[in-house]
């Protein structure tokens, strides 16, 4: 066969697909050429922390044979990757963590079984922040990520790994979980597509757990089509996931065509208050006026106690975290402290030596918020203020379809800037975080440059409005090209 | 600093976590940070707000009481440090 007349890299999934039903090349001719990139850029990058390039060429093979039998799933042949934190039989599954550096998972998450059986191709696993604490993924125990439009920069997080590895073109799409922004920062940062769906949309069955209240599964892609195609597969109820909501998957691909004429945009004032870096103001503010100009109409909306989102999320997130992470006791999986005096000294040394700094500073925080005489004044005043912020958001709703505004506060920063201070990390989620705390639909997509870095538009909607997310962006990116462009060096 | 030494070892030994020693200032003085960070709830008027436990306000969903697990003992157990015959081995607890 011939090689195909544009590089296998620089295509998205829904290009891709086509040309494997065109047989203009295989999955595995797909595959081995994916993994050489990997292995070429992966290193540098230090986006993965697993690669399963053995089950990947035979799940090629596999998915090649079943094309031909038009017995083929959706996503057959289609490669992709998954962030550390999912499950997946017989793979090493570490959340970025020292404690989980040797447990091999027994069974697969449901996101994972999903887009298996869907045909889609794995073909490793992401580097992220421990446990998914952290917004620059420089708290994995397995070394930090680096941003492919400049190497010396975070790619945020947590889902670091997942954006890296999608804006480098290694791979063309990836899953990632976002619990205060950890999808859409990191592709805001990064220049990619990331969507975090309403909480219980999608399964966390087998997605180790942070923040129950809040986690939820999504995708990082280059486009709002390639989301949908992923997120058609991986939403809907799942008995095994004791939150997961009972509610119709509409087409997500169907629903990319729809129209921006009439679509009522809330532009929310705080949202552009200072702490926005000023280039980054502009570039969304250009998206504001495309959406406009296609016939969206912007209504200034008002969110009166989003500022007290961060404070918020940092007590109910750490309160659920520090409950979560009571399973990792060196005593069923993970990491053990050797020669222990006695079960006490196991448990503090095997967790003591197992997590990190950020991980630990979460446990202790939420183990003092839950602490006899404290839970009132902190666990109980967050529950309420979290009502607070919800109700905002239930009203901003009444008046319009989407929330649109920035990401993130600043275009990536540097490896190593935000290390020392815990508050000014916490304050990149400023802009994700409401979503979290409601439980709403988000997406992050690219809407230009600052410098010479990509800036992300976010889009938030009401609940279960993922649709209505995916055809504004796909819209928008119908306009625009800044979803396509590339880092230089890995055109 | 809003804890003292004895509040974060009091923290640390409720959370089962060992501190090494030379972390122990650095560590107290950034959860103080936090702690004062989010004090700032404290003005926010929560009146007649019930507290929000669920993001879409539902309540726990409950499922037949059906088997629906089989046994998988020796497969979950291949992740365990330390078992013998079966069982999880700990340091003593009894004398």
């Amino acid at each position: 066969m011939t090689g195909p007349s544009t590089a296998l890299h620089s295509q998205g999934l829904a290009e891709l697909q086509q040309g494997l039903l065109k047989g203009a090349f295989s999955s595995r001719e797909l595959v081995e050429s994916l993994l050489a990139r990997i292995e070429s850029y992966g290193e540098k990058l230090n986006a993965f922390i697993s690669l399963t390039a053995e089950q990947a060429i035979d799940a090629a093979d596999a998915a090649d044979r079943l094309r031909k039998s038009n017995k083929a799933g959706p996503l057959n042949g289609l490669p992709i990757v998954h962030k550390d934190l999912f499950c997946t039989r017989g793979v090493l599954t570490t959340c970025g963590s020292h404690i989980l550096h040797n447990f091999v998972s027994p069974y697969d998450a449901t996101v994972v079984s999903r887009l298996n059986s869907a045909g889609a191709i794995v073909l490793g696993k992401t580097n992220m922040d421990e446990f998914a604490m952290g917004s620059s993924n420089e708290t994995s125990y397995f070394g930090p990520v680096c941003n492919p439009w400049d190497e010396s920069l975070s790619p945020g997080g947590s889902s670091g790994g997942s954006a890296a590895a999608v804006a480098a073109r290694l791979v063309p799409a990836a899953t990632g979980t976002d619990t205060g922004g950890s999808i859409r920062q990191p592709a805001a940062l990064t220049g990619t597509v990331g969507i975090k769906p309403t909480y219980g949309r999608v399964s966390r069955y087998g997605m180790v757990a942070f923040a129950s209240s809040l986690d939820q599964a999504g995708v990082i892609t280059r486009s709002a089509q390639d989301a949908a195609m992923l997120l058609r597969e991986m939403a809907g109820f799942d008995e095994r996931d004791s939150t997961s909501v009972e509610h119709p998957v509409p087409d997500y691909v169907a629903a990319l065509s729809s129209t921006l004429k009439g679509t009522r945009i809330g532009v929310v004032r705080q949202h552009f208050d200072e702490g926005l870096d000023e280039g980054c103001a502009a570039r969304v503010r250009d998206a504001l006026s495309a959406l406009e100009s296609a016939g969206a109409k912007l209504v200034d909306v008002d969110l009166p106690n989003i500022d007290l989102s961060v404070p918020t999320y940092y007590v109910v997130a750490p309160a659920e975290c520090s409950s979560n992470m009571s399973r990792f006791d060196g005593v069923r999986f993970g990491h053990r402290a050797a020669n222990a005096d006695d079960l006490l000294d196991l448990y503090c040394r095997s967790r003591g030596e197992g997590f990190g700094a950020e991980v630990k500073r979460r446990i202790m925080t939420g183990t003092y918020v839950l602490s006899a005489g404290y839970y009132d004044a902190y666990y109980l005043k967050a529950q309420k203020v979290r009502q607070l912020i919800s109700r905002d958001f239930r009203e901003a709703f009444d008046t319009v379809d989407v929330i649109a505004g920035p990401t993130a506060p600043t275009t990536a920063f540097a490896l190593g800037e935000k290390t020392d201070d815990p508050i000014t990390m916490y304050l990149n989620d400023i802009y994700t975080i409401g979503a979290n705390l409601a439980g709403l639909p988000g997406i992050s997509i690219p809407c230009g440059f600052a410098g010479d870095l990509p800036v992300g538009l976010q889009l938030v909607g009401p609940h279960f409005a993922e649709d209505r997310l995916l055809g504004c962006a796909h819209q928008y990116q119908q306009l625009t090209d800044w979803h396509n462009r590339c880092p230089e060096r890995y055109a | 600093m809003s804890l003292n030494k004895d509040q974060v070892r009091h923290i640390a030994n409720l959370a089962r976590l060992s501190i090494a020693d030379e972390e122990f200032a650095d560590v107290a003085e950034k959860l103080s940070r936090i702690v004062d960070f989010v004090d700032q709830l404290q003005a926010a008027p929560t009146e007649d707000v019930q507290p929000m436990a669920h993001p879409l306000n539902q309540a726990q969903r409950l499922r037949p009481d059906r088997i629906t697990e089989h046994n998988e003992r020796d497969a979950i157990q291949e992740n365990a440090p330390d078992v013998q015959d079966g069982l999880y081995l700990v340091p003593r607890v009894i004398e």
